[in-house]
């Protein structure tokens, strides 16, 4: 590694007799401990540092009003309920839930966005039918989000960002009913989540 | 026969370029990122297509890990701003008849992130700084019998007042859905009703409402 030159020790001119040849000192240095000190440093600010700053995500919350007059109410066609279970388990209706719980569907987070664009393409349609404004054709749509307790909060802000992906002006964060969630109760059931 | 002599060559290579690879690839991790915050706990965050990046303001920073515990620290923009951290561990130890000491009271001004209910918050804070992060504390408690968040709320309410202050919401991926919502009637209880979540940037899906609005030129923040 180290190379020592020794080439040109004695094949040099003559110089007179006493004259003491200068040794010739080769220039090169070893540069293999600076890579490894290099490559030290690299490590060491990998795993100290931060690559990405995080980003933020606005959230605003309605007021909660407890008189049922202030409350806003809902087209029926425009809602869209999306319920947030156990084990990543994801499930929705539009409208409202029928007494039977026929139009209870379950979904997963890859298949939410579909519902999603589905819903609001036929909301816009509508409204497009009632002569409703060019820019506000979908203010009817409004998607109620309902995480019951075992709902994670990646889960959570996983939906909220699917609001924004799909540009869903009106959405609620409401608690889930003790109806909805004894029907993903029974559906967990049946698909065997534990 | 005479034999072909072949010449040894060395095995020594020329590092040079190699140093050169490896202190260019050092400068740009030392000016690309920044040093991890000291954090108490570990706390996974979502990702989400929001484009707002993280800045440093006056905030109060709200975590819950994954087990559901919640922490509060309350940041300053300004390091001359410090003293309001006093304000506000004043105003809660009035608020709830603590009987804090003045070097308690200055240990919570030196390091603000508290995670632990008013019951064990006196011998947490005669706690210097390197030995408080050692202590597991239970969390502060947020169901919605006991929220002693909102009392923390109401008083950094007071110690900021007239700065513009954020309410910062960092969680971790596998926190339950509960602690975030205690967090959020703690926040509602005091008439607060605009949050930040901490998350992680992720891209716009091809093809989304947002990607069509964003590739037209508009900001696509909501």
């Amino acid at each position: 590694m180290a190379d020592i030159d020794v080439s040109g020790g004695d094949s040099g001119h003559k110089k007179g007799p006493g004259v003491k040849k200068a040794k010739k000192l080769s220039t090169r240095v070893d540069m293999t401990p600076m890579v490894d000190l290099g490559f030290l440093l690299i490590t060491f600010f990998i795993f100290t540092t931060t690559m990405s700053t995080p980003s933020t995500m606005k959230l605003i919350m309605p007021k909660d009003e407890k008189d049922p007059k202030d409350q806003t109410e809902i087209k029926e066609s425009g809602a869209l309920t999306i319920m947030l279970g156990k084990d990543n388990g994801i499930y929705f209706y539009e409208g409202q839930i029928k007494p039977d719980g026929s139009n209870f569907q379950s979904s997963t987070y890859k298949d939410i966005r579909d519902v999603i664009i589905k819903k609001k393409a036929a909301v816009i349609e509508n409204g497009r039918r009632l002569g409703y404004p060019k820019d506000t054709l979908d203010k009817d749509l409004v998607v109620v989000i309902k995480p019951n307790k075992e709902a994670t909060y990646k889960n959570t802000v996983d939906i909220l960002d699917e609001m924004t992906i799909n540009q869903v002006h009106r959405f609620a964060l409401v608690d889930i009913t003790d109806d909805e969630n004894m029907l993903i109760k029974a559906t967990e059931q049946r698909n065997g989540v534990k | 026969m005479p034999s072909v002599k072949i010449p040894k060559k060395s095995t020594a290579t020329d590092m040079t370029p190699f140093v050169d690879v490896a202190f260019l690839i050092l400068s740009f991790f030392m000016l690309a990122t920044k040093f991890k915050p000291p954090a108490a706990v570990t706390i996974t965050t979502p990702k989400s297509v929001s484009a707002e990046k993280l800045k440093e303001q006056d905030a109060v920073l709200i975590e819950f890990d994954s087990t559901g515990k919640v922490y509060f620290t309350m940041n300053t923009k300004k390091a001359a701003d410090i003293d309001l951290k006093r304000d506000l561990i004043n105003e809660v130890n009035k608020n709830r008849n603590l009987g804090l000491t003045e070097s308690e009271m200055q240990n919570f001004r030196n390091y603000s992130a508290v995670g632990s209910p008013f019951s064990q918050l006196k011998t947490l804070l005669a706690l210097p700084k390197d030995q408080r992060d050692k202590v597991k504390q239970p969390g502060i408690p947020v169901d919605s019998t006991n929220n002693e968040l909102t009392t923390w709320i109401a008083a950094a309410k007071v110690a900021f007042q007239g700065h513009q202050m954020f309410y910062m919401l960092k969680g971790d991926n596998n926190a339950k859905y509960p602690s975030f919502k205690g967090v959020l009637d703690a926040l509602k209880a005091n008439e607060e009703f605009k949050y930040k979540l901490i998350t992680d940037p992720k891209a716009v899906p091809y093809g989304s409402d947002l990607y069509v609005k964003r590739s037209s030129g508009k900001e696509g923040n909501e």
